[in-house]
């Protein structure tokens, strides 16, 4: 269906306004604290910042929108958290001037950086805080690139919201806070004091949304008055009497659920700047009582609801990810911040939970054709496979989306974890991979493990290749080594060793966020924070989950595997001769590294012996994160997923006994390595679904199909069997690029030609042209499984 | 254990047969038709093929060469394939693939246990194994294990052959086979003969049998211009179908040049370089001639769109 004039002029503006950095958010918190409020507990000084900003930030309502409100000023203008890690003004000029996702930086704001923000901040951000608290070796793995830490620049805040906001409104969150606060034990309860400050926080909180909702409604009501157009007069009219309604009140109607949870989006995102990904969760649930209701009672049709879904869209359309700053300013390659609407899955008791919205829906998704907001489906054997059908012919026309997903094994994975049946039913997956129990948990991934560079510091018995230093334990020279069995244990040793490392950071870094950066806004929507009078930083959720995500497992399993076939197995080579190679980069041993690329087994071929290392290096991991606990109250579990980091993380190892080069690409999520794969997707997904996906929190599988695959009923038909097999195999997640080399290559020498080229990259999909050359390399590379 | 020869087991094969198929690919057959695609497999014993593309001259084949049978210019080496024992020496050493022998003999245990591999997209899929080659029926011994093996493991097979072997090979078989592809390419003997290197008169009488006896059946027909596509070949080829047992329906395979790279890597010159595609109307009139005969016909498994 076309889109209306309205839609693809907001689309337009969406996808023409260039993204700028804007410094109303970090002025704002800067004024809030230079002010004196007197002596406050921190919990109500973070409520009464939020409340500073929403009664003082910019109300934008855009010509012809039907869902208003904008993080920034206006679309596509970035806030900054300055609170949490403050740009320097070499920050600023490299976000301005990078080729790729650049923001734009006015001489304004520079000024306003340099005089007002950088002075107050300076040494006292979470960023400095949490460096200055890290161990010598956590700072020395962190060099090396052992793992990346996410809660460095951006707060901890991994979640999906639930249902429970068509049902409340934020006057019913108050009075719940009120009646907690009233059976608070003064007497018997140590925390007493403490849930009070952290309720009081959270009441402030919603106030705060109220009134900002406030503003809107009085925006819209003078603009309306003075409005010529009787439509739009109209509209806006309605658009004051919905931001009077909500969020104060549960919603009466689909429009107003929609504003209602775009304003709770706002204030997730205005109080933090929050790893990532937050978003509605199940909506063609949520909005299928009223889209039933609407059509029934005559005052909603189809078309209607279609375009409020397409201007909610773009809402998330306009606001890129918050700009990084440091070396992830200069790295990080793209502006999505991975808010994954998903549809279809199971209903709490277990039946199919499509529906016509999820139809409409996915016609949405088509017909936006945009980065943001990223969609996926959850597929549950009890789906139609009129379901996967839509959703391979939206997956045809090239944008990535929507990835798919196995709704049956994310039940099991979260029941796993510990979750009620109905809250894992709930649940789903966000962000790239990674599994929730929406509304109900908070999940934070901690960080990237670079599994590859341990292995090479194995090899080096403890040393970093790159200089010489003695990062890790110091195990014996591998050629010393009489088995594989003993290498295996060295890895082991080694990962344990940095793990180690990691968690009693990250079990540093979550009570820095805890004591010093509380979140009542988010508190506020997440169960059982109210219940527990406790914030989300601080083990208030319902389930409190760490994840440390695995990166480069196809990369260390060639490896793994080519060192146990050609040293101890075959005997080709030995441990000296690989070593050697491997030192010099394959100079001089072209015949070394094309024996190991050419003649060697390797994951991704449905070949039991490599296989079988996949599955015992992926037992290591898990044995090395599994339960550990987290100072939530919560425990840690694994999930293997790399979004771009897997570009990086190659870029600080040395050659590897896979065949790999030094500083070239590691492989991404659990997929083989680029290349390695020649006996076709059946043999992939086998290979693959060895792994017990139900252990984990997400897995990342990312297949390039060409677009002839799906051309005729009969090709449509086999990517439904190919998909319902991975998933009969217990596969989480399974995504598709469906372009053809030809297409990529062209579109890498002639960029102009090809702007709207989507591929999906990793948890994500992004343009092609603004993704660097290697990454666009790598793409071209990954395995075309053609078939004539 | 009966064993036999291959050149290669493709898995997820999507246009051989229903739903998704491994195809076990046969080498050696008695036809040598000029618009062979997988000419590699014509021979019943190994090839040897050379991708000149993958080869950087690094000699690493001469040396192992007992036959002294390669030789090296600047950027290439060069096969004489008399002397040449398909011993695969060379391609073992070298690293870059350039050189391949194609063909392997296995047994019918290590078929079945690559073919069981992808039982759980058959099941999901209605698929299962194609046997295919070259020719199948040209190893009749090996086959016939191959569908017993499968038949025990409630695989479906789909058998895909030119149908030119004695009878008493397609009686033994027929019963373990769900469904035949059979090929048809000219009714006339002499046209035949001259295209094929085999007359036709024991094809025909095969399918004549197949179609009596009750076996499912698909007719594939190459199409080349200027060598099958004239009405009285498809209609006589149409005359004959219609003439059969039950009506099985035909699906056209146009022509398309693939085959020509593997003549070059096995050193053989193409049979056919000036052999023209054909086009729409070439492709829309076969289709209409074979439906005169009251045949259902599709084009590479889709209905023919006329524009």
């Amino acid at each position: 269906m076309p889109l209306s004039d309205r839609v693809r002029q907001l689309r337009d503006q969406s996808l023409n306004a260039p993204a700028t950095l804007s410094a109303e958010r970090a002025q704002l918190i800067t004024q809030f604290y230079k002010q004196d409020i007197g002596t406050v507990s921190n919990p109500v000084r973070r409520a009464l910042a939020l409340q500073y900003l929403l009664e003082r930030k910019h109300i934008f309502i855009g010509e012809g929108e039907l869902i208003v409100g904008e993080r920034g000023p206006s679309p596509k203008a970035a806030p900054t958290f300055p609170e949490i890690c403050c740009h320097s003004l070499d920050d600023l000029n490299v976000l301005d001037s990078r080729e790729k996702i650049s923001f734009k930086v006015t001489d304004e704001v520079r000024d306003i950086f340099r005089n007002e923000i950088i002075p107050f901040w300076s040494g006292k951000s979470m960023r400095e805080l949490i460096f200055e608290e890290m161990t010598d070796e956590w700072e020395a793995a962190y060099r090396a690139a052992v793992f990346t830490e996410f809660m460095e620049q951006r707060a901890p805040g991994h979640t999906v919201l639930d249902d429970k906001i068509y049902h409340k409104g934020f006057l019913d969150l108050k009075q719940d806070i009120a009646a907690r606060r009233e059976r608070l034990d003064y007497l018997n309860d140590p925390g007493a004091y403490a849930k009070q400050e952290q309720l009081k926080a959270m009441s402030i909180c919603a106030y705060a949304l109220i009134h900002y909702a406030g503003r809107y409604a009085q925006r819209a009501q003078r603009q309306a008055e003075t409005e010529q157009d009787p439509r739009r007069k109209r509209e806006l009219k309605r658009i004051a009497d919905i931001c009077t309604r909500v969020p104060a009140h549960p919603p009466r109607d689909f429009w107003e659920a929609l504003q209602y949870y775009w304003f709770v989006h706002l204030g997730v995102i205005t109080e933090l700047n929050t790893w990532d990904s937050f978003n509605p969760g199940r909506l063609d649930q949520h909005l299928y009582p009223f889209y039933r209701t609407g059509l029934h009672e005559g005052t909603l049709t189809t078309d209607r609801a279609r375009e409020l879904l397409q201007c909610f869209w773009l809402k998330f359309n306009n606001h890129p990810a918050p700009p990084k700053v440091g070396v992830t300013a200069e790295e990080s390659s793209t502006y999505t911040d991975f808010a994954q609407i998903n549809t279809g899955g199971v209903k709490p008791d277990g039946s199919d939970a499509v529906n016509e919205l999820t139809y409409l829906i996915l016609d949405v998704v088509e017909e936006m054709r945009l980065l943001q907001p990223s969609s996926s489906i959850q597929l549950s054997k009890k789906n139609p496979d009129r379901f996967l059908r839509r959703a391979a012919k939206i997956i045809k026309t090239g944008f990535g989306q929507p990835s798919i997903f196995n709704a049956d094994v994310i039940v099991q994975e979260l029941i796993r974890q510990g979750k009620s049946v109905e809250d894992a039913r709930n649940g789903g997956s966000s962000g790239c991979v990674e599994v929730g129990a929406f509304g109900k948990e908070s999940y934070t991934l901690t960080g990237y493990f670079n599994m590859p560079k341990v292995f090479e510091i194995t090899l080096n018995s403890g040393c970093d290749p790159r200089t010489g230093q003695l990062i890790g334990v110091a195990t014996k020279d591998p050629a010393t080594f009489d088995s594989f069995d003993q290498l295996m244990e060295a890895y082991r040793q080694q990962l344990a060793h940095f793990v180690d490392i990691k968690v009693r950071g990250n079990n540093v870094i979550e009570r820095l966020w805890a004591l010093h950066s509380p979140t009542p806004f988010l508190s506020l929507i997440i169960d059982d924070c109210i219940e527990k009078g406790m914030d989300y930083h601080d083990g208030g959720a319902r389930y409190n989950t760490s994840y440390i995500q695995g990166v480069g497992l196809g990369t260390l399993t060639d490896a793994a595997t080519a060192v146990k076939y050609h040293v101890f197995d075959e005997r080709t080579m030995s441990m000296e001769e690989l070593l050697t190679a491997l030192r010099r980069d394959f100079e001089g041993y072209e015949d070394v590294r094309l024996t190991l690329l050419e003649r060697t087994p390797k994951y991704g071929n449905d070949d039991d012996y490599a296989d079988g290392v996949m599955r015992h290096l992926f037992e290591m991991y898990l044995a090395a994160v599994e339960g550990r606990r987290n100072t939530r109250g919560g425990i840690y579990h694994v999930n293997l997923l790399p979004t771009t980091v897997h570009i990086y993380f190659g870029s600080v190892v040395t050659a590897t006994p896979d065949g790999r080069r030094a500083g070239e690409p590691l492989s991404e999520g659990v997929s083989p390595v680029q290349g390695a794969d020649r006996h076709g997707p059946t043999a992939v997904l086998r290979s693959v679904a060895k792994m017990d996906h139900v252990r984990t929190g997400g897995t990342l599988l990312n297949q390039k199909l060409t677009p002839g695959l799906l051309d005729h009923e009969d090709g449509m038909s086999k990517f439904v069997n190919l998909v319902r097999s991975y998933f009969r195999m217990d596969g989480h997640h399974i995504q598709f690029n469906v372009v053809d080399a030809e297409t990529l290559k062209a579109a890498q020498a002639n960029p102009e030609k090809y702007r709207d080229l989507i591929v999906r990259v990793a948890g994500y999909s992004d343009y092609f042209c603004d993704l660097g050359k290697t990454l666009q390399d790598e793409i071209i590379a990954r395995t075309e499984h053609q078939t004539f | 254990m009966i064993s036999g020869t291959i050149f290669d087991i493709k898995r997820f094969a999507i246009h051989d047969g229903p739903g998704v198929r491994t195809t076990v690919f046969f080498k050696g057959c008695p036809l040598s038709c000029w618009a062979c695609h997988n000419p590699e497999g014509q021979r019943p014993g190994s090839d040897l093929f050379l991708r000149d593309e993958r080869c950087n001259a690094c000699g690493d084949c001469l040396e192992v060469c007992q036959q002294a049978a390669i030789s090296q210019s600047d950027a290439a080496v060069h096969v004489d394939r008399y002397r040449c024992d398909l011993c695969g020496a060379c391609a073992d050493a070298c690293l870059r693939g350039a050189l391949e022998l194609a063909g392997r003999s296995v047994s019918v245990d290590e078929v079945i246990a690559e073919v069981e591999r992808d039982v759980v997209y058959y099941d999901e899929s209605g698929g299962g194994v194609t046997f295919s080659g070259g020719e199948p029926l040209f190893q009749p011994e090996f086959l016939e294990a191959l569908l017993q093996e499968s038949r025990k493991r409630e695989i479906s097979t789909v058998v895909d052959t030119s149908g030119y072997a004695p009878r008493s090979v397609l009686q033994d078989i027929a019963d373990m086979v769900d469904h035949f592809l059979y090929d048809l390419k000219l009714a006339d003997e002499a046209r035949h003969r001259e295209f094929t290197g085999v007359a036709n008169c024991s094809i025909l009488d095969n399918l004549n049998w197949l179609s009596e006896h009750g076996s499912s059946v698909m007719i594939r027909l190459p199409l080349l211009p200027e060598v099958n596509d004239d009405e009285s070949n498809l209609s006589a080829l149409g005359r004959f179908l219609s003439s059969l047992a039950r009506l099985h329906p035909v699906d056209i395979l146009p022509y398309h040049r693939t085959g020509a790279d593997k003549y070059a890597r096995l050193g053989r010159s193409y049979p056919f370089p000036q052999q023209r595609l054909p086009d729409a109307d070439t492709i829309a009139t076969a289709v209409q001639l074979l439906e005169q005969s009251g045949l259902t016909v599709t084009v590479r498994g889709e209905t023919y769109a006329v524009e």
